[in-house]
């Protein structure tokens, strides 16, 4: 049953269009994917290596305007009057380069910050993420500062003397996140499932035991960041051409705690989790903006994820594994087990 | 000449308040290790706090600063309580978290009740500046840098002379020692938890008045706090000090001397400078406190 | 026989005059001496003689602050940790010597780690090569499990087993990262009669694969019992060296535990 559950789950997925007719909840849909993605890349190096990287937006928004740069163009003068002009180039290049070049940040960032661990990285990656907020905010030739990048052109999909095909409609832009989605599931899934994962797993649990069995464990951790950085990329990529807008706000602390927060609700290093907690957390505006504001809506976040913490530590899909485990193992009476679990929980 | 005069001045004045939050994140990560992601938050606090009491409950404005550090005290020693005691003895990742979401709820809270407005706060000091040769600086920045350093000396008093003091740095050299030596762990933690956050209330009582009080000034203020902690050492009063000023120092000169808008881009490159190459900090020769 | 013998005269690995200083401590003060191929040499002497610190040195844990180590004539000196294991040699700790939170099958697939062939595309495309080299490490993993005789125990979480049987999957990984030579750091500690007897055996199959073995240990009878050679560490230097039969009647090594003895009672009363 569990090794069709992710086929299950992208047929469900592929079916919304079919039967959702309503632009608002599908423009949800897509945005929440694009955030599910970004998340998934941030559980790679939180869940599964176990570094708290706290700076992760900074991948997502740097995929974001490389992409929607290398799509308009741009002209810009460096030092020593050396000028830089790049001529428009079709958007899935743009994608494509959006994920290139966070990945190229992932790798140097990587490199630099796993010299030093723990509260010094997490440190270290947040001002990573400012430095370059401020960057794009500051860089006002190359970004237009805080008057955003506008008019980023959509999608377009097509073969040369076949045809081009725009991604102008929420459906179309909905089936482009869905398969990136499921690209990027495929890769981490092989990745943390292999040699490698195993890899990151060992240091996670005890980094002297692992070095002792042979295992470079600062090539894992950047091999990890890298990967984690290009896909949170090609989600910021998605996201520029979606909104067809980016400003420095991308690269707001906030969207950092929205995946973290994702992430552990769901449940860190499991591979559904971070789709679980996506879901959830994509949708809470959906439903809670008829009545709550947005201040609210962010102390609702904040609430919700001290209470993670306190409750739930493990994530939902962690929890809801241990209860099957627990009803599979002793079939006949799974009520009555759990119950007990239930009372010995309890003090 | 004159310029860089305005500087430094403007640099002790900006350095004296930056000393005070990184006192209080020094003593809270050294001592309890955890990482203080609403120590920004408690800083905006206490200018609101100063704004709540000074116009519009009517205290003196000097009674309103007093005021605002107790209750930044007070709102510590809550946090303390109500977030960190149930979860002692848990990684340094948890209580992040915890102090994140703390956080969360701290910024937008603020931003609920006093609105995205920025206010200001009048104070007793007369308007026209204290001019000497070519600087001149308001009397409020003087009366702040002059609060500012007697709250250092306070600090650096209670640290060194007193037996809470005492008790603080046992902790923080060896907690389970300090504990079979009959220390009260739990006591020291909310002592220290409260104690950072008087320092940071303060800090934004003194400066809030200075500039404008808006839900984003804590924004950065945590990791700026963090950037003086590193840049001094973890857990020493004097490093912390040495490194409010090097911040507002790097500060004033890159947006003096390079561009204002990467002012606040200076603490976080000198973060990431620091901890690449010298991530004991620069002036620790070992982790101790005092 | 004559296979040990001749293997006996060549030096695998070498510590010359290796010290180690911790700020003002001195843990080791001047240390030299050689393990032969195929060679069973055991590092005793009382706590805090520096024998961890010894091994944190080969092993590449810690730099010596001088001397050299050098192993099959290359030096160990400049390398990391992994980059010591990839060179063949490998340890095992003497507290945290598992994985707590992952199976005692899936700590020797970590332990396996060195001996996989899948490159990164392998892995992301799926490729065939992937699942013939995964399936090869399972294989594996079983074969290192019935080695060390806790099969039975495959699919339970690591951190569930009895402290005995930690330290066999301690050293069922460190054997899977394919050593010349082992490191062992207190094996037997923690380990009943029966089972320090089992791990005997073990390490006589061991030896009979030719395997090097440096032992850090505690039990003497076992010392005693499996080693080629024993080098004696007291305060930072060695006191003594020399194979057994030598070591149990050298005064300054009797003096040595002795005075430990003589001040560990009077601490205690």
């Amino acid at each position: 049953m569990k090794r069709y559950l992710p086929w299950i789950a992208l047929v469900a997925a592929a079916s919304i269009p079919l039967w959702l007719h309503d632009p608002y909840i599908l423009n949800a849909f897509i945005t929440t994917g694009i955030f599910i993605i970004a998340a998934m890349s941030l559980n790679l190096l939180l869940g599964y290596t176990g570094q708290l990287s706290l700076g992760h937006v900074a991948f997502f928004g740097i995929g974001a305007y490389a992409s929607a740069l290398v799509s308009l163009g741009f002209d810009v003068e460096l030092l020593f009057g050396i000028r830089v002009v790049h001529e428009p180039w079709p958007v899935w290049t743009g994608l494509v380069m959006g994920v290139v070049v966070a990945a190229f940040f992932g790798y140097v960032v990587g490199k630099l910050s796993f010299r030093v661990r723990g509260a010094y990285f997490v440190i270290v990656t947040i001002s990573f993420a400012e430095v370059v907020r401020l960057v794009a905010l500051n860089w006002v030739e190359l970004t237009q500062g805080p008057l955003a990048l506008t008019s980023i052109p959509p999608v377009t999909l097509g073969l040369p003397g076949v045809g081009y095909y725009d991604l102008y409609s929420k459906q179309s832009y909905f089936y482009l996140v869905l398969a990136v989605l499921a690209l990027s599931y495929v890769v981490i899934s092989r990745l943390v499932n292999s040699r490698a994962g195993r890899a990151m797993v060992a240091l996670k649990e005890n980094e002297s035991l692992a070095v002792s069995v042979g295992i470079d464990v600062t090539g894992y951790l950047v091999l990890a960041a890298v990967v984690s950085a290009g896909i949170a990329g090609a989600a910021g990529g998605l996201y520029a051409h979606y909104l067809k807008i980016i400003d420095p706000d991308v690269f707001l602390f906030l969207y950092t705690v929205t995946m973290v927060i994702m992430v552990i609700t769901g449940g860190k290093g499991t591979l559904a989790g971070p789709i679980v907690g996506g879901l959830i957390f994509g949708f809470i505006p959906v439903f809670s903006r008829s009545f709550l504001g947005p201040e609210l809506q962010w102390i609702l976040y904040g609430l919700f994820m001290i209470l993670i913490v306190f409750v739930l530590p493990e994530g939902i899909v962690p929890a809801i594994e241990k209860w099957f485990a627990a009803r599979d193992k002793d079939p006949e009476t799974p009520l009555v087990k759990s119950t007990q679990a239930h009372i010995q929980d309890a003090p | 000449m004159t310029e860089f005069l305005q500087h430094i001045v403007n640099m002790l004045i900006l350095g004296s308040t930056y000393a005070l939050l990184g006192i209080g994140l020094t003593l809270i990560f050294g001592i309890m290790r955890v990482v203080n992601f609403a120590h920004g938050e408690l800083y905006s606090f206490g200018a609101y706090f100063v704004y709540f009491a000074a116009i519009l409950l009517g205290f003196n404005f000097f009674v309103s600063i007093l005021i605002a550090i107790v209750a930044g005290c007070l709102l510590g020693a809550l946090i303390e309580f109500v977030l960190l005691r149930p979860m002692r003895g848990a990684d340094i990742d948890t209580t992040m978290l915890i102090m994140i979401g703390a956080m969360i709820v701290m910024q937008n809270g603020e931003q609920y009740i006093w609105g995205g407005v920025a206010k200001s706060v009048n104070t007793p000091f007369p308007q026209a500046p204290l001019v000497i040769g070519s600087v001149s600086v308001s009397w409020l920045s003087v009366f702040v840098f002059c609060a500012s350093l007697a709250l250092i000396a306070a600090s650096y008093l209670l640290i060194n002379k007193t037996k809470l003091g005492k008790a603080m740095r046992a902790t923080f050299q060896d907690r389970d020692t300090a504990s079979l030596m009959g220390v009260n762990i739990q006591m020291i933690y909310m002592a220290t938890f409260a104690l950072g956050s008087a320092l940071a209330a303060a800090a934004g009582a003194l400066l809030g008045p200075v500039y404008v009080i808006s839900p984003q000034m804590g924004n950065l203020a945590s990791l700026k706090a963090f950037a003086i902690v590193i840049l001094g050492g973890l857990g020493s009063i004097g490093g912390a000090t040495i490194g409010g000023f090097m911040l507002a120092f790097a500060e004033e000169m890159g947006a003096g001397y390079i561009s204002s808008g990467y002012r606040d881009a200076m603490g976080f490159l000198i973060i990431i400078a620091v901890l690449l190459f010298k991530p004991t900090g620069l002036f620790a020769r070992a982790e101790r406190i005092g | 026989m004559s296979v040990a013998s001749s293997a006996a005269a060549r030096p695998a690995l070498s510590i010359e005059h290796v010290a180690v200083h911790f700020g003002g401590l001195v843990a080791i003060s001047d240390m030299t001496f050689t393990v032969n191929e195929g060679e069973v040499v055991s590092l005793i002497g009382p706590n805090g003689a520096g024998k961890t610190t010894a091994f944190n040195v080969v092993t590449g844990f810690l730099r010596p602050t001088k001397g050299a180590v050098h192993y099959r004539g290359e030096s160990l000196n400049e390398l990391k940790p992994h980059e010591v294991a990839a060179r063949g040699l490998v340890r095992t700790f003497q507290r945290t010597s598992v994985f707590q939170s992952v199976s005692v099958f899936d700590n020797v697939m970590i332990g396996l780690h060195r001996r996989g062939r899948s490159r990164l595309w392998d892995t992301l495309l799926g490729l065939p090569r992937e699942r013939q080299s995964e399936r090869e490490l399972r294989e594996r993993a079983e074969q290192i499990l019935e080695t060390v005789g806790i099969q039975h125990r495959a699919r339970d979480l690591a951190g569930a087993l009895a402290y005995g049987d930690q330290r066999l999957i301690g050293v069922a990984m460190a054997l899977a990262a394919d050593p010349s030579m082992l490191l062992l750091d207190e094996p037997v500690s923690g380990m009943n009669a029966t089972e320090t007897v089992r791990f005997m055996e073990l390490l006589g199959t061991l030896r009979g694969t030719g395997m090097t073995i440096l032992l850090v240990e505690h039990d003497m009878p076992m010392v005693m019992g499996v080693s080629d050679r024993i080098v004696v560490l007291n305060y930072g230097r060695i006191i003594a060296e020399g194979p057994p039969a030598a070591i149990q009647g050298n005064p300054e090594v009797i003096r040595a535990y002795l005075g430990e003895g003589v001040k560990k009672r009077a601490r205690g009363s």
